[in-house]
Parts: C-alpha cells; structure tokens; sequence
C-alpha cells in the first residue's frame, strides 16, 4: 500500500513545481519514515531519467544514517550524481572511511563498492589506499569488491597502473573462488599484456573453475584462451587435410617417414589440464559458459576433439531467441571450417515458420554451409518448402542460398537453375528479382548454351518493376548480346522509350547494353545508341551523365578520341570473372568466437587479438608452483567455507564432506554420512601437490572456524588480524613501507592512514591516580544525602567503552536513607552502568560505590538521577577530557611509528611556556599523567617526553610529545585521530604546564 | 562490462534507467529506436547493434525491451544471459515482469539492479541471496513497514555469498517438508504436407519446488539414464556423480529451481501423439478458399490428450473465415490473421473436425504460400520419451520428506507444413 502511495505520489510530484521544496524539507525531517521515503521518491525520479541534483546537499545529509534502506538509497543518489557535484560529495568521504573499518564485511564491502564508484578525481589516493586495504581484508566478498574498485579506479586514472598491478598481483594468488572471476576481470581490463602475472596462477585457475561462479568462470575461460595460445605450441598438425579426420590419425606416420627431424606432437599437461577442467562445464545452465568453453575448444583443442562441443551448441538452440541469434552465428563461423562436426544435427537448423527473420537467415546461412552431395537433396527440398514462406525477405535469402548450392555442387547445377527459372514466374516481385539476381550470378560461371534462359528473361523483362532484377537482366542481354543477336535490339528499342521514368541502376545498364550493341550490331542499333546518349547527356544524376559522356568518346570514334577507343571492344566485352557465391561468415573467424566483433564482423574497442600458436613452446616451467608457497595472502579466516580445493563436482569424498562442514552448524551430522558414503571413491586425479596445499589450508581454516563466525569473538578476531598482519609484515615489508609512509599533498588521505590501526595497544595500569574528587550532590540539595564523584582510573568491569567512576555517598542527615539508586531515566545519550542500590545508608555513614559511563569520547555531561526513597536529584558528571583516556605502554619505536601515521590533520600543536616548577624530569611528567590518563613512554632524549593513551570509548590512539627547546619553553604535540579530544587535552594540557 | 540498462516499453518510452558506470545520455537509445522502426516486429530486433561508440545488446521480454549499453568488448551472451536473469529476477520479485509492475516497486528494482551488478559486473545473482539482501514486497509487510518504519534489506552478508553452495542458504526450516519434481517433456516436430514426420525431438526439463528443512543431499535415480542424451544441470548438481553412476546428486536450492534440462537421443524414435490431415486451398477465381482440418490421436500410450489447439497465421489477403466445428471452437482475428481452434480433449471415438469456406480479399491475386499450423497439446502423466524417475533419497538429515514426480509432455514447436 504504502508503495502504491508513493508510486503515485512520484507521479504527481513531476507537474509540481513545489516539488523538490517538499522533498527538503522531508529530508531535512527528523522522521526516518519521511527521509526514506523522501528518498524512494527521489530514486523514482532518477529511475526515470529526471534530474534530481538539486537536491544533493540534503540528501548527502543522511549518508551516516543508521537506517540501512535509506542508506543504501543515498549510495544510490550518491554514485548517480557525485560526478557532477564533486566538492559537495566530498562532505561524505569520511563516513565511507569509517565504514571501512566496520565490523561487518557487508557494510565494509558497500562502503568500498561507493567509494570506489563516486567519480572524483580528488579522492583518487584515498581510493587507491582503500583498495589496497580492501584486498588484504578476511572476508573474500571484501576482497572481491576490491577487484572490482580496482577497474573503477583505473577508469577514473590511468596513471595509478602500476600500482594497481601491485594489487592485481596480490589478488591474484587468492585462492577464494569468490574472488577469482572479479581479478581476472580486473586483469583483462587494466594489464592484458602481462601475461607473466598468470604464470604461476594456471594451474591454480584451473582447478578452481569449476566451483568460481558462473559469470566468473566466463571471464576466465577466455582469459585462458588468450594464455594458452600464447604458451604452447599448436595441437593442429600443419597439414592440407585438416578436415579429414581419418587421414589425420595416419598422418603422424607420414610426417615421420618425411621429415624425420620433427618430434611427434606431445601435448603439454598444462594444455590438457584445461581442456579437462572446461570440458564439464559445456553442461552449465548458463549459455554464455557454455558458448565460452565451445570456442576455447575451437580454439585450443586438437580438431578431433572439437566435436565434443557440437551437442551442447545445438542445446542452446532451445533458449531465448537472443541466445540463438548468437549461437547461430558462431556455428555459421564454424561450419564453414569444419562442415562435419554439425552434419549429423542438419535438421536442428530447419527453419520454423514462427522463427524471426534474422534466425531465419542464419538457419539457412548454416543449412547452405553443411551442404554437399550426399545430403543436397534433402536440402533443397527443404528449401522449396521456405521459398514458398510468408516471409519475403526470407524467400529471397533462400533464393540466394540455392545460387550458393548451385555453385559449389555442380550436380545440382541444372536443377537449380531450372527451379529458379521456375520461379522467374512467381507472382511475387521480390521473389523474382531475387532469382533473376542469382540466375544471373549463376550463368556467369556458367556462360555455355544458356540462351534459353535469356530469351524467356527478356520476355519476362516486361513485367518485372523492380530495379535490381531489370538492371540484371539488362546486363546479361548485354554481356551474351551475341547469343541473342534478335532480341537484344528489341529491348534496347524498349528501353529508349522507358528511359526517362527508369531507377538510375537500370539506365547504367541501359546505356551498358546500348555500348555493348552498338559494338557489336552498330548496323540495327546506332541510331538508338545515339538517342539513348543523347537522354543521358541531359539526365539529372551527375553519374549516368559521366558515364554517357565517357561512353560516348570511347565507342563513338571521332577526330578527338584518343588511343582508348581503339581498345573500345576489348574493354567493355572483356570476359569477366564469376562472381564468387561466398558465405557473409566466411571472414568471421578472424575474430575469436563468442565475441563481440564477431558477432559484428569489426573490431569492437577493447578486442584483444588471439595470437598465433607459438612456434616453439616457451618454457614451461614458468608455472610450477612450489609447493609451500608462502601464502600471506588471508585467504584463511572468515573464509571458512571457501577452501580452494573442495569442488563441488569433484568426486573425492573427504573433499564433499569438508565442503559441506563449512556450510553451517546443522549439517554436521550430514557431512559425515555423504563422506562415508562416498569416502570409498578413490582420489585419482588430483596430483600430490595439490593435496599438500589443501591439506596445509585445511588446517589453517579449521583454526580460523573456531575463532570466526560470531560477532562476539570479535576480539579473537582481531588478534587473527593482528598476526597476520604481522606475518604480512615480514612477507613483504617493502609494500607494508609503501603503505604506511603518509602522503603529504592531502589533508584527506589522512583518516585513511588510520582506518586501521594495528599495532598493540597494551593497556597498563595508571601511573598516577588523582585523588581528588568531584562533588556530585551537595548535602544541602539532597536532603542530607551527599555524593562526590571521583575517576578511580581503571578499566571498567562493566564494558569496555565505559570510564569507571567512584561515587562517595555520604549520609549527613539524622535519619536513615533507604533505597539509594540511580534512576531508570537518563536525559543524556550515554550508557550508564548502573550500580546496585543500597538499602540503608544510616546517618552520619558513607559508602563507595563504582559506576560505568561511556561518555563516547566526548566531554558531554552525563545526567542522570540519583534517587532514595523519598526523592530524586538531578546530577551529572562533567568528565575532563583526560580521564576519558586509558593509558597505553608502547616502545618508542612503536609510538614513532603510530605518530607518522597520525600526521596532518590528526595532529595538534602549540608552543608552551612552562611554570618553573615543572621543568624538571620527574614535576613534568607528574604534571602530565595528573591532567590525563597516559602512559609514560620511555625515550632516549632528554628534553623529549612521550606520552601515549588510547580514547576509552573508540579505542583510538591518544600521542602525547613535549620537546622543550630551553628550561621553560618548548612544544607540545598531539596525535590523535580524535581531532575534538586532541584540541582540549591541548588546552587542559597547556594551562596545567603553565601553573605551578 | 554492462555501462547502462534502459527499459523501453512497445510504445518505445523509456521508463527505467540504470547506470553503473558514469552517466550514459539517454539519446543513445535513438539508434534503436532507428533499427526498431526498420525491423518492424519486435521479435526481428536483431539483438546486438553497432551504436557510434557504443554496442546495444538487447533483449525482448514480455512487451519490454531491456536494452544494455557496452562500450567494449564482452562476449555477448553474456549480457544477454544476464539480461533475462534481471527479467527472471523481476518475475520472482513482483510476480509478473511487467512495465506497470516495474514501474510500481521501482525502489526495489533499483536496489536489486545495485546488487546485481558492480561497475557493470555481475555480484550477486542467486535468487536465494538476493532475497536475503532484499525482500519481496508484499502487502503485509509494506503495512508493517510503513508502521514500524523497519526496512525491507538486509543487513549481513547472505550466508550463501561465502558458502561454496551459494544456491542455499544456511538455517532452512520447514514444519512440513516436501520435495516436488516435475518431469515436462516437450515435442519439436516439424510434420510436412503428408503428415510424415521431417524433424521430430524431445526436450525435456525436471523443474524442483524442495522445501526441506537444513541441508539435506539428495539422490534422484532414474529407471533409464541412458535416454538422456544431452544434459545440463542446475550447479548443484555433482557432475562428477553423473557421470560415472548416471544418479543425479545435489543439495538443492531453497524452493523453485530448474535441476536439469535435457535432450532425448536422437535414435529414439519420436512417439508423435496425434495426427493431422489438412488441407488449406484458395481457388483462382472468386476470392474464395476452402479449409478442412481433422485432428486424431495417435501413440498416445494409453492417455488422453488433452489442451489441444490449432493455430494458423493466415495470408494477409485472408478476409474472414466461416467455418463449423464439430468440437471446439474458433476464433478468427482478422487483424493479426491468426486462426485458433481450440479443440480440447481428443477422443478416439469422434475425431474432431474443423471445415468451411475463407473469404478472400477482392480483386487480390490468389496466395502463393501456404500457411502453416502450429499445434498445442499436452499430455497428464505420461513422459512421451519413456523416462522414468527410479528413487529419490535423502541423506543427511533424519526426517522423513513428503516426496512426490508428476510427469507431463506438451508440444514444444510443433509445427504442420501444408
């Protein structure tokens, strides 16, 4: 209901001019239902091509919005119109940074997924820094959007290539099935050429395919069609007889006995590896999978096989009418090379009367292509049966098709012809024309004795209007004029009268056959010649009056005429060549099959060429793997069910039994039955390599199952990052550099810098604990009941975002106070842990009880209530923004690192003047860890003091460094990402140094 | 891959758009528009034009043209098998893939063209993951929502986007538990003036409706594999197990699905189920022809053939037609010239009869062609290649499943020649 309101709605809105008022304004609401469905009607408008641009600032608003359809919807809006309001999108950047960072790979996922499709040039780097994130993540469905970002990114700049290999090369090794379509796609767009990269992923690719999803494995496929032309050396022996299967099972003999010098062809197991590996897939539901297996047999399989894919392209012959249109046109292609692997599917390729015309046409195009003797006339009966059809344009394509019979089997020449002529009398036009075309055609290869069939054509020349079937039989009149000596004045006589109202096609012939007589027969037909050059002189087309000029000087002779007219005769009754009767596919297989140009017949942009077979095969070494290859790419962690090795169509037992343990809990029970029910098959295929590596990543993903999965582990989770972190360090501590050393040209790749932060975090116990306390309620106001507060510094029990507080409830009333408690309403935000009420407090007594607050990182007063049982008293507790920290121990190699990962933006600085009492070592530091909660961090120098906490809420790291340059002046410096927090501790800091 | 997606309706509006990549203008759709108009019917749109700088690859789906902008190079099929799993799609969402439905839940069409694809890649296709990320509409919740303000898409990554069965998600639960499977067979013949067969095969499909609790393993054996000559399989199903036991194995989808579709061996003769005898002639003079038609059952194997229709595309000269049925009736739209019998069910006593006189255009030369017929039929229970489902087992979880086979066999593209 509520859809069809707003659809409706949408619909009124277009003729309002308020229109984008009210959608502010809805927008700019409090109301999530109104935001969300401001922004379904928004997305209504940009369905239908509307702009809505206008509206970006209040729609950027809601990007942080928690309500996840909404959100969604702004990305929508966002991706649509980013490129056309770049420095407004930028507003929106940081809450992309953080969701980057968010625990849940669906949001960190769909961050990246818009990040990366918001088309501004500025955030190129941040991007790049994303991507790179992105493609080391745990989850492979992160690490897949990484692939895909990485083609938009270099869409959007080209200049970031190289390192955008880097990334491609890195994801590459991935052995998720997940990520393999979306690099290899990322691959063919950004680095075809580097065909290096695949060298040692084949195998790997290989074996993967079957289980990598469907779209992936097309892109795949023909990826490794393009490898392996490259790599090894032709299955097809150099032969005249490629055609003739049984000669080519001899042939080897032959060639030995001729050329004793070529070894016998060996295929290589890594070109046979693929041919099995794709040959299963000809079985997929997805027609493009299977066209895209059917050309890489074309292309790679020896010719004796190719046969296998014929069957599975004749199925894709029941699918939509699109798919058949494809389908034919690439057996089109094939069935001109090798007319016997479709033969025996002849009938499949018979037209239906309900097929549309361009099916139509490559039906017959094919039907013409496997047509030979024995089955000829089988054929042509059934071409008797469409020139009957409906469909008009198909009855001439199969006048045409019988032409290209006739020509190429010359037992049936006389047939056709005389069924064409048969037709010359058929009471459609075009039908006619179109015999008359190929009767045409047909007797230029055949120029003996056919004058029969002229004289009845020029009979017929009355009545046939259209101008391609006249101009034809014009030009045969004229070429044979001397096999018709009687007749061909006759028409010429006709054609002088007509010649004024005919199509300029049929008076070049006119003025042909004029030329043509007047040299042979200038007795009876000068005069008409001159007439009819004479019409042409004076015609309005520029061409026939050219041509009748430049007829004129070569065939009549005059004082000017040159030595051309002397060669007039030689020139115009030349014998000329046949028309050669082609199939239109015949150039088609240029173009690799299954491809857009050639489907086309041009090269489409982007068309990679598939290279010849290399004459010596390249080293094949280059894709042996080793077999414990350090593998620091996570493939591991949340990955629990993507365990490369486990086909799903594999037969191994123990490989479906672990593929279905991944799967989810509940099926435990039936991993175990279907393994022990196919254990018994034996592992015959998969090579002793393979199984090392799937047993060592077994292993590694069945530790990761216990410590994934569940939202509350997460810290387990983290620590798992953190070593793998560390493993990648020492992988590859070049790219870690790379990526960690801060750019200086933009203040906004800085949140990236610190998207995560890895390195350990120890939370030590204070240095220093203030002992001074906070009044909280006075006696007065509380009736007798007094509370001071009091920030004790220690990790809170209660939750780890929360600061501990210790509350000092005093009794200085004469009466007992029964039911102390904290009130059930909070006005502000924060989450209160709550401590347990106390039953009696008796008069002059007091007691200490602990609290929780998580002020989230801010110095917002907390209010709350604090209530006994007669009465309620508003409090609150300012907190200073140094207890909102937990202090962090850290070498100082660790906190210089973490300091150059906080630069720019994140930092904070000031020159400070210090009281004299704190200049010394010990008074400055006491001085420091009283104002915040910080850790001592140990330096080398002297006049340097390093201090370091990490914000109690977020976790953020908190650096702390004083760098006196004489006794009683120097700077203090702040990195945090906690730009807020930073700016106060600042100023709490500078007014702390500068009192005594 | 795929830059941008335009549905354009039969009175050639575009009413949706969808970019992926930057903004491609809509005028792009001017050049087929062009291509349109020269074509005529919709059907004879080629699928791929060359547009300037771009490719078109569209398809035509229930009165909508879903057009895709390329701008390089991609094998075509697969934008065009895309293409009809976004009109698939739509069909499951909404029920119909119609203008009027699209036009109706354009939020949810919009959401689901996002997940399908990125920078023109396809993401997340499986229907069971889709459904996850995005909910179908329906009336209560779209009442529930409006009150609650909750929101129809997900929040977590689908389970089955990490799992190597993507098809099936984890945490199935059913009270009862089914398993369907329907075995329709179709007949592609091509029968000539005689009534002798020239092209005849059968096609088949087993289509699953399974609603079973956790992950179960199913086994479907068949009394006569060896019919099945040319397979193709929903990827659930272990290739592998096919191939040496000729036993399909798979842990299904959640709900509909195709499992298999297959071609019956060529070898096999065709059973063709009814015959007919026709004859269709105009005469040369008087504008006038004469129509008789008889319809008979034939290897029917002992059933009844049922749903029996008979359609003609006449000749445009065609004027109108009068003509008695002795079972049945018929209609003549002399607009698209199309002549349906609707027979109904064949009986073997009388055999149903379609006869009279068609009046002809005045003045217009006699038809040279003859039109062609094209027959509907449909067979209960009776799989007409012979195949025959053996047992359906179930492995590993422990209740018993509801499990039942229908079997029907209609005609596929049955055409009569006259």
């Amino acid at each position: 209901m509520c859809r069809i309101f707003s659809s409706s709605l949408v619909r009124d809105l277009s003729c309002n001019q308020l229109s984008s008022n009210n959608l502010r304004e809805m927008l700019e609401s409090t109301k999530e239902s109104l935001k969300l469905e401001a922004m379904k009607r928004i997305v209504g408008l940009i369905a239908r091509g509307k702009n809505a641009s206008e509206l970006f600032p209040a729609v950027v608003k809601n990007v942080a919005s928690k309500n996840i359809e909404l959100k969604k919807l702004v990305y929508v809006y966002l991706v649509r119109y980013a490129e056309e309001q770049q420095d407004l999108a930028l507003l929106s950047i940081s809450t992309f940074q953080r969701a980057l960072k968010d625990p849940n790979q669906l949001i960190r996922a769909s961050a990246l997924r818009v990040l990366s499709s918001i088309r501004v040039p500025i955030i190129v780097p941040i991007m790049m820094l994303a991507i790179k994130e992105a493609a080391t993540d745990l989850s492979p469905y992160v690490r897949k959007t990484a692939a895909h970002a990485i083609q938009k990114l270099y869409s959007l700049d080209a200049d970031q290539k190289e390192q955008l290999i880097e990334v491609i090369e890195k994801l590459l090794k991935d052995k998720s099935t997940l990520v393999a379509g979306s690099v290899v796609m990322a691959f063919e767009e950004v680095c075809p050429d580097r065909i290096d990269l695949i060298h040692k992923n084949y195998r790997k690719l290989c074996n993967l395919l079957v289980d990598v999803e469907e779209w992936g494995q097309v892109v795949i496929i023909s990826m490794l069609t393009r490898y392996a032309r490259t790599q090894f050396i032709s299955p097809w022996k150099e032969s005249v007889v490629e055609n003739n299967h049984e000669q080519a099972f001899y042939e080897s003999d032959e060639e030995k006995l001729g050329t004793p010098q070529s070894k016998p062809y060996i295929m290589d197991p890594d070109h046979r590896l693929l041919l099995r590996n794709t040959k299963p897939l000809l079985q997929s539901r997805n027609t493009a999978v299977v066209m895209s297996v059917a050309q890489l047999y074309w292309h790679l399989a020896p010719k004796q096989e190719v046969g296998v894919i014929t069957k599975s392209l004749v199925r894709l012959l029941r699918s939509h009418r699109e798919v058949q249109y494809i389908v034919l046109q690439n057996i089109a292609t094939m069935s001109i090379q090798q007319k016997g692997i479709f033969e025996p599917f002849m009938k499949s390729f018979y037209v239906r009367s309900t097929d549309p015309t361009h099916i139509k046409t490559l039906k017959l195009e094919i039907l013409t292509n496997l047509a030979n003797e024995a089955n000829i006339s089988t054929i042509l009966r059934e071409f008797q049966t469409y020139v009957k059809s409906q469909d008009k344009a198909f009855a001439a394509a199969t006048i045409q098709a019988i032409g290209r019979c006739a020509t190429n089997i010359t037992d049936v020449t006389d047939t056709c012809l005389n069924g064409l002529v048969l037709l010359l009398s058929n009471r459609d036009e075009t039908v006619v024309a179109e015999s008359v075309v190929v009767i045409k055609k047909l007797l230029q290869t055949q120029p003996t004795q056919h004058s029969e069939i002229i004289k009845h054509m020029a009979k017929l020349f009355d009545n046939i209007t259209v101008p391609m079937a006249r101009a034809s039989i014009l030009w045969l009149i004229g070429e044979y004029c001397e096999r018709v000596p009687k007749i061909a004045p006759d028409v010429l006589r006709k054609m002088a009268k007509t010649f004024t109202v005919e199509e300029d096609i049929v008076k070049l012939q006119t003025v042909n056959l004029a030329a043509k007589l007047y040299l042979t027969n200038s007795k009876q037909t000068k005069l008409l010649t001159q007439y009819i050059l004479n019409l042409g002189k004076y015609d309005q087309s520029y061409d026939i009056r050219d041509r009748t000029r430049f007829i004129r000087q070569l065939i009549v002779p005059n004082e000017k005429s040159g030595a051309l007219s002397k060669y007039a005769r030689r020139i115009l009754l030349a014998s000329k060549p046949a028309p050669m009767l082609e199939s239109t596919f015949k150039d088609r297989d240029r173009f690799q099959l299954g491809t857009l140009s050639h489907t086309i017949n041009s090269k489409a942009t982007g068309y990679l060429e598939l290279s010849d077979w290399p004459t010596a095969a390249p080293d094949s070494s280059v894709r042996n793997v080793e077999v414990m290859e350090p593998e620091w790419v996570p493939s591991m962690g949340k990955t629990k069910p993507l365990k490369s090795d486990d086909k799903f169509y594999s037969d191994s037992g123990e490989e479906e039994g672990a593929g279905e343990e991944g799967t989810g809990s509940s099926s435990e029970d039936s991993s175990s039955s279907s393994s022990s029910s196919s254990s018994n098959e034996g592992k015959l295929d998969s090579e002793s390599e393979d199984k090392n590596s799937k047993h060592s990543e077994e292993t590694d993903s069945s530790q990761s199952d216990k410590s994934s999965g569940h939202s509350d582990k997460k810290k387990a989770d983290k620590k798992k990052r953190l070593q793998l972190k560390k493993k990648a360090k020492k992988a590859a501590p070049k790219e870690r550099y790379q990526m960690h050393r801060p750019p200086t040209h933009h203040p906004l790749t800085q949140e990236l810098w610190n998207l995560r932060t890895f390195t350990p975090k120890m939370v030590s116990s204070p240095v220093f604990v203030p002992m001074s306390s906070h009044e909280l309620l006075h006696r007065m106001t509380g009736k007798g009941l007094a509370a001071q507060y009091h920030f004790p510094r220690q990790p809170c029990i209660y939750g780890n975002k929360m600061v501990s507080v210790q509350l000092t409830l005093t009794n200085s009333s004469d009466h007992t106070l029964e039911d102390i408690s904290i009130g059930e309403k909070t006005s502000s935000g924060q989450n209160i842990h709550r401590f347990s009420s106390i039953e009696r407090l008796e008069p002059g007594a007091s007691v200490t009880v602990s609290m929780g607050i998580d002020f989230n990182d801010s110095t917002q007063a907390a209010n709350f209530q604090l209530c006994t049982k007669e009465d309620q008293f508003s409090v609150s507790i300012q907190p200073v923004v140094g207890e909102l920290f937990l202090p962090v121990t850290m070498t100082e190699q660790d906190f210089r690192k973490e300091q150059g990962k906080l630069q720019g933006m994140n930092e904070t600085s000031a020159t400070i003047t210090m009281a004299p009492e704190n200049t010394s070592n010990q008074a400055l530091s006491k001085k420091m860890v009283s104002v915040a909660n910080m850790g001592v961090v140990p330096t080398g120098e002297d006049s340097l003091y390093r201090f370091a906490a990490k914000s109690v809420s977020s976790g953020d790291l908190v650096l702390v460094s004083v760098d006196l340059t004489d006794s009683s002046s120097g700077r203090l410096t702040i990195n945090t990402e906690k730009t807020v927090i930073g700016s106060m501790l600042l100023r709490d800091l500078k007014t702390a140094l500068a009192q005594p | 891959m795929i830059h941008s997606l335009f549905l354009i309706n039969s009175s050639s509006d575009i009413f949706l758009e969808k970019h992926w990549k930057s903004v491609i203008s809509r005028s792009v759709c001017d050049y087929f528009f062009e291509v349109q108009e020269k074509a005529g019917e919709a059907e004879n749109v080629p699928p791929v034009i060359h547009a300037g700088h771009h490719y078109l690859i569209n398809i035509y789906r229930e009165k909508i043209f879903f057009v895709s902008v390329i701008q390089s190079e991609v094998p075509p099929l697969f934008v065009i098998e895309f293409l009809h799993h976004v009109a698939e799609t739509f069909q499951d969402y909404f029920g119909e893939c119609s203008e009027s439905a699209i036009k109706d839940n354009v939020v949810i069409v919009y959401e689901l063209l996002e997940e399908m694809l990125d920078n023109g890649f396809p993401l997340a296709t499986e229907s069971n993951i889709l459904k996850e990320l995005i909910k179908p509409p329906n009336i209560l919740r779209s009442v529930v929502n409006s009150i609650t303000g909750s929101c129809n898409v997900g929040e977590t990554l689908p389970t089955g986007q990490l799992s190597t069965i993507p098809w099936r998600r984890a945490g199935v639960k059913y009270t009862n538990n089914e398993a369907y499977f329907d075995v329709v067979e179709e007949i592609d013949a091509i029968l000539d003036k005689t009534g002798s067969v020239v092209f005849a095969e059968i096609q088949g499909v087993i289509d699953a409706c399974v609603n079973l609790t956790g992950m179960p393993d199913l086994t479907l054996s068949f009394m006569n594999p060896r019919l099945l000559d040319d397979v193709s399989f929903h990827p659930c199903v272990r290739f592998k197990r096919w191939e040496s036991e000729r036993v399909l194995s798979f842990i299904p989808p959640d709900g509909n699905f195709r499992l298999l579709s297959y071609h019956v061996s060529a070898q096999n003769l065709v059973a063709i189920p009814i015959y007919v005898k026709q004859n269709i002639s105009f005469f040369e003079t008087g504008s006038s022809g004469r129509l008789d038609i008889t319809v008979g059952p034939k290897q029917t194997m002992g059933k009844t053939v049922e749903a029996v229709f008979v359609t003609i595309n006449m000749p445009k000269v065609v004027l109108s037609a009068n003509l008695t049925a002795t079972q049945g009736n018929y209609t003549y739209n002399p607009v698209t010239k199309t002549l349906v019998w609707d027979i109904g069910k064949l009986s073997q006593q009388k055999l149903p009869n379609l006869k009279g006189s068609l009046t002809l255009q005045c003045g217009a030369p006699k038809p040279e062609e003859s039109p062609s017929l094209n027959i509907d039929l449909k067979i209960q229970q009776l799989a007409i290649s012979g195949l025959k489902v053996n047992r359906l087992d179930m492995y590993g979880e422990k209740y018993k499943p509801f499990k039942g086979v229908k079997y029907v066999s209609k005609a596929g593209k049955f055409q009569v020649r006259t």
